[in-house]
């Protein structure tokens, strides 16, 4: 893969997901948290993860951010007016994030296995989706069943918290 | 030559990015929008790692690969239960700004 795909979409990524954070209004947040996933998953590609990929077009690009749009819609939000800005809360908080950045940073640069390059692979991991099913039906396979129960109880979940009440 | 290190970093810039959105913002759908690019930011680093780990066969590791699908199958869950408590909340008090649910401030 060549090197300025990775530096494409990392920049995409990482662009759209500040304007995520800085966008005022809900809706242009939510599109671009779509376009930052987007970035994302071609990043996923690039590490010749197909499935992975996929699935983060799928199941993150599409359904979650649908339900991020529907529920914006929902609520009828719009751009959230000017509050009074708690300076120094804000202050600490990006000092926190910020401390946080740096703590990584050292953390990777201590690390020697950063520094060195990804090895090449046996063969073209196209067929990686057989590989996954294997690996999680045979070894992962009461995690999975798990998982489905959690899906379970936050489908009745949703559905209790959002009805409304009877009397 | 693109490295470990530099997907790392950019996952860790990622992270850095979602969790300022955490602590910043005040509208708690855009804290839950935050909170994604946590959880996504960890994936990228996992599938990285899974990418480097070359095994006998050389093949990628595909036990990360796994981890970030549960990973994505629990934060579809959570999303939907975040966003149904945020309705729940928005019919009781008609807003989604946190600094006006103070309900449990000591």
């Amino acid at each position: 893969m060549p090197a300025f795909f990775f530096w494409i979409f990392a920049a995409q990524m990482l662009i759209f997901g500040a304007a995520v954070i800085i966008n005022r209004n809900p809706v242009a947040s939510a599109l671009s948290l779509v376009v930052s996933f987007l970035g994302l998953a071609a990043l996923f590609m690039c590490l010749d993860a197909y499935f992975i990929g996929t699935i983060q077009v799928l199941v993150y690009a599409g359904a979650i951010m649908v339900l991020f749009l529907f529920i914006i819609m929902l609520l009828n939000l719009r751009t959230e007016e000017l509050r009074k800005i708690n300076w120094i809360a804000s202050a600490g908080g990006a000092a926190v994030a910020l401390a946080f950045m740096v703590q990584i940073f050292a953390v990777i640069q201590k690390f020697p296995a950063a520094k060195q390059a990804l090895p090449p692979l046996a063969r073209p991991t196209s067929d990686d989706v057989h590989r996954i099913g294997l690996t999680l039906f045979n070894n992962y396979n009461l995690p999975f069943q798990v998982i489905g129960i959690v899906i379970l109880v936050a489908t009745v979940g949703v559905i209790v918290l959002s009805r409304r009440e009877t009397r | 030559m693109i490295t470990l290190g530099h997907y790392l970093v950019v996952s860790g810039i990622l992270f850095t990015i979602g969790f300022a959105g955490v602590m910043l913002r005040r509208n708690l759908l855009i804290i839950l929008m935050a909170l994604e690019l946590m959880l996504n930011a960890a994936n990228l680093s996992l599938v990285a790692f899974s990418r480097f780990h070359i095994d006998a066969t050389g093949a990628p590791n595909y036990n990360a690969q796994v981890f970030v699908f549960f990973i994505i199958t629990v934060a579809a869950a959570e999303v939907a239960v975040g966003l149904a408590i945020v309705v729940a909340l928005f019919r009781l008090r008609q807003t989604t700004h946190v600094e006006d649910i103070t309900a449990l401030k000591f």
